[in-house]
């Protein structure tokens, strides 16, 4: 039976290019949306495209009660869940002071919350499988901190801390769980964002250059991989050195 | 019953089945901890084909506990 796995948020951008690269190494891929569901199924395409197989499955992370049918009629239906990669985020940038409560609880609810629920299920079935790996994605946002980021760079600092404590939790258990701190990658996220901001970006990137979903899904791919079975509670920085 | 957790805590954990009775704690007399009392959890379920809710994990602090749910959920 070849390995499955659950990327969350994975209809479009980092999320797509990590489905695609876990199904290049053979890997059947849930590929998880919560609302654009035209993106996931050309996600599932390219997985197809790639030597992989997979679905589509609509669940909105912030909400308990959707992960919870998502997960349990996955493993019900497959036997087992290897790889999580939790992906799924959101921004709602502003400057701390014209940040509302609902700015602030959305972008934890998704980032943060969605994250934690998605590794409380699945991590019942990673034991009964006798191993796992959960690989969280955080931020250079999240490791440096962003102005007009308060709500997104809090959210993907728990990340880390999340992905510590439980990385402590389960070393015992043979189930590995790392982050991946992206820096500014080529999305619709980074996109949306000023054209001002971005070169601004830019100059603070030392190696003077957006990266790409494919960085991203690179190392996640190694982490999700055998050779990386002795990596846990880490925070790998894939951001052309602005977290140096 | 009590004989097959006794095993599975033999199988897992290494702890010597004469030391499983009903009175035994796990944390206190079989110094079990969460994480191991959990992953033995997961090893019940499996044997009895049942789901033990998370919630219902902080009540079943004894090996008694343990065999009294399972009775009470339809396992002979």
């Amino acid at each position: 039976m070849d390995k499955v796995a659950i990327v969350t948020g994975a209809s479009r951008g980092i999320g797509r290019a990590i489905a695609t690269e876990l199904a290049s190494s053979g890997m059947y891929v849930v590929v998880n949306f919560a609302g654009n569901e035209e993106s996931a199924t050309e996600t599932l395409r390219l997985v197809r495209e790639a030597g992989g197989d997979g679905e589509i499955y609509k669940a909105n992370v912030a909400n308990e009660a959707e992960c919870k049918a998502m997960c349990d009629d996955v493993v019900k239906r497959l036997g087992k869940v290897d790889v999580l990669v939790n992906n799924a985020g959101i921004t709602r940038d502003k400057l701390v002071m014209a940040m509302s409560d609902e700015d602030f609880k959305s972008v934890v609810d998704t980032n943060l919350l969605g994250t934690f629920h998605m590794i409380k299920l699945l991590v019942r079935y990673m034991l009964k499988n006798k191993g796992g790996r959960i690989i969280n994605i955080a931020s250079v946002s999240g490791v440096l901190g962003n102005a007009g980021q308060a709500n997104y760079s809090a959210s993907k600092a728990g990340v880390i801390g999340l992905t510590k404590s439980v990385a402590r939790e389960l070393a015992t258990k043979n189930i590995c769980v790392n982050a991946v701190a992206p820096g500014f990658i080529e999305t619709d996220m980074v996109k949306a964002m000023s054209e001002g901001a971005i070169e601004a970006g830019v100059a603070s990137i030392p190696m003077k250059r957006l990266g790409q979903p494919e960085d991203i899904a690179a190392m996640v791919g190694f982490l999700a991989s055998d050779k990386a079975s002795y990596i846990t509670g880490q925070v790998i920085n894939v951001d052309g050195g602005m977290a140096i | 019953m009590l004989e097959k957790i006794a095993a599975l805590l033999n199988e897992k954990l290494d702890i010597d089945t004469a030391d499983v009775t009903l009175e035994a704690s796990f944390k206190e007399d079989l110094e079990i901890d969460s994480l191991d009392l959990f992953d033995l959890v997961m090893s019940i379920e499996e044997e009895f084909g049942l789901e033990i809710p998370s919630e219902e994990l902080e009540k079943l602090t004894t090996v008694g506990a343990m065999v009294d749910y399972l009775k009470a959920h339809g396992v002979e």
